[in-house]
């Protein structure tokens, strides 16, 4: 197998743990923070991973973590560390904006002289839920990008990787450098190991102010939807059949 | 008066329903504007000139049509130029996209060329003096945003199903245009496709939805759902991630925070308990309908309907009927 040193990008988000109630804060425009849990977004941990394995097969690569953000989210960068990437970028700014070309741009900037042949990106992150910033990317550094990717391969000098389309599946070629964006089932995340948490505290994370252009995007209210009112238990079995269908025909009118 | 653009999602040679409601939106949009023109966007094969037509009962003034054999298939590369070349060119207000597979990849590429933001997964939008200002759930869903956009075009991406197709008959004038550049010869290049069944409606657009979860206890057991979607006749068949963790179904059937998020009229839970990764791609469904043999699950807390029991029982006596009320319409 050819063996070829590949440097690597993956940019990350700090997010919350959304296995929770939300409380919106008193200015009405932001979550409350207080008691919720925060870590490396999923998708951008199976990102991490795939740089990772392509850093384990490539000897000589280097994986960089990069993330835009108030200062925690060096957390989130150590984090990457200690799974096995080499060095950390943190791109300073009082909040992620919600303005995904913001980020995006901020991103572009730090990326563009990097001389990266791969730039990874989960597809999305739960809290913001957009799924903007790596295609964005993407165009801005003007490189191919595929997004929302479920299995990769590297190799002299391409790579080519399978989406799920909507009722279809692509396998597609590309040149690099290259930007992609990470869907489930590309792997599974390693856990960092207690020996590379404490390598992950000597690695270098350089720490510069993000280039974020003006906002256009500006969230002017954030609201707790309707709870959804607890419906009814129709009954047991096969018996309770008739009433659903009679009450899916004449209540809900859906059949 | 300001012109709105709708980029029209086709799939083969037909016009995509998440199709007819962009130009929809984007005919709202142009009405509450003032009443400015829809130009709506339709790359497809040879033929989809024919299918475009109809753009105009729903409120295309102008329908452009880019007829090129590589457009059978979505090309991201050829659709970004194509779209924001015309966009451009068309000086338009707000350009209106789809939150499907392929408009989750275009509209933010189409976006950046642009040099504006996006916002995607739109449940509604309305016009604050020059801003569009549109709700997007965050949170996976526990939290609802209301967004101001200040770029101009504001670019967004419509939930599927959040806007019925409606009738608003305008010219609908054909154009036909070429391809910004050339699909046969992009970067990214498509070596395979596995082609799904063409005729299978897709999870986002399907009026019914049909979810199988762990309750089923083996792959095989899968086709009483298939059979219950059958039955419905315009039902997609959808899972949860423990299924589609075990290999039972493909990941993109998979329903949930980190899969596809639905809202149809209709969501038949079938043998799922309800985590919070699979409510947060089902709870905006209009009506659910949970069968689980556990009383105290969670999805009976969502459902609108629920029927305690084992599924192997109560599935096929729905199935039949479903098959049966179905026959008396």
């Amino acid at each position: 197998m050819e063996i070829s040193a590949v440097k690597l990008a993956v940019c990350v988000k700090r997010v919350p743990d959304m296995d929770v109630r939300f409380r919106i804060g008193a200015d009405n425009v932001s979550v409350d923070e207080a008691g919720l849990k925060f870590d490396l977004n999923d998708f951008d941990a199976w990102a991490v991973e795939a740089a990772l394995q392509l850093k384990d097969k490539n000897a000589g690569s280097e994986v960089t973590v990069i993330s835009l953000g108030p200062d925690v989210v060096q957390e989130t960068i150590r984090k990457g560390l200690s799974m096995g990437a080499d060095r950390g970028v943190h791109l300073k700014a009082d909040k992620v904006p919600f303005d995904g070309f913001a980020v995006a741009s901020a991103l572009a900037a730090e990326l563009k002289s990097g001389g990266y042949d791969l730039i990874l990106f989960g597809k999305m992150s739960p809290d913001s839920a957009n799924g903007v910033v790596g295609q964005m990317v993407g165009e801005l550094l003007e490189l191919p990008c595929v997004s929302a990717i479920s299995g990769l391969e590297i190799a002299g000098g391409k790579g080519t990787a399978k989406r799920e389309l909507e009722g279809a599946q692509e396998i597609v070629e590309f040149p690099l450098p290259a930007v992609l964006t990470v869907d489930e089932g590309l792997n599974t995340a390693r856990l960092p190991s207690l020996k590379g948490i404490m390598a992950a505290k000597k690695k270098p994370l350089e720490s510069r102010a993000a280039q974020l252009p003006q906002p256009q995007l500006t969230v002017t209210r954030l609201e707790l939807p309707p709870e959804r009112q607890a419906g009814r238990i129709i009954g047991e079995g096969a018996a309770a059949v008739p009433e659903l269908v009679k009450l899916l025909q004449t209540e809900a009118k859906v059949l | 008066m300001a012109n709105v653009f709708a980029f029209v999602e086709t799939r083969g040679s037909e016009v995509r329903k998440v199709g007819l409601e962009a130009v929809t939106a984007a005919r709202t949009l142009a009405d509450k504007t003032g009443g400015g023109e829809v130009h709506a966007l339709v790359l497809g094969p040879a033929g989809i000139a024919a299918k475009a037509q109809q753009l105009g009962q729903h409120g295309a003034d102008v329908v452009i049509v880019v007829e090129n054999p590589a457009f059978a298939n979505y090309n991201p590369e050829a659709a970004t130029a194509t779209a924001a070349d015309r966009i451009k060119a068309g000086g338009y207000r707000a350009a209106v996209f789809s939150t499907s597979a392929q408009g989750r990849d275009l509209a933010p590429r189409v976006a950046a060329r642009l040099g504006v933001s996006v916002v995607t997964d739109v449940l509604s939008f309305d016009v604050q003096g020059q801003n569009l200002v549109v709700r997007h759930p965050m949170n996976i869903g526990k939290v609802i945003a209301t967004i101001s956009m200040s770029g101009t075009p504001a670019v967004i991406a419509m939930r599927p199903n959040v806007i019925a197709p409606a009738q608003n008959p305008k010219a609908g004038r054909v154009e036909t245009a070429q391809p910004a550049t050339d699909p046969g010869s992009t970067r990214v290049k498509v070596l395979e496709t596995k082609q799904g069944n063409r005729d299978k409606l897709d999870l986002a657009e399907a009026p019914v939805v049909v979810a199988g979860g762990r309750g089923l206890k083996a792959a095989e057991n899968f086709k009483l759902v298939e059979d219950l979607a059958s039955a419905f006749g315009n039902a997609a068949v959808g899972a949860t991630r423990a299924v589609t963790d075990d290999g039972w179904r493909p990941h993109s059937d998979q329903i949930g925070q980190t899969g596809r998020l639905v809202s149809p009229e209709l969501y038949v839970a079938v043998g799922i308990s309800g985590a919070v990764q699979h409510l947060a791609g089902m709870r905006t469904s209009k009506t659910i309908v949970a069968i689980n043999k556990d009383k105290d699950a969670p999805i009976f807390k969502v459902a609108d309907y629920g029927i305690v029991g084992d599924v192997f029982e109560v599935v096929p006596a729905l199935t039949d009927a479903v098959r049966e009320a179905k026959k008396h319409h």
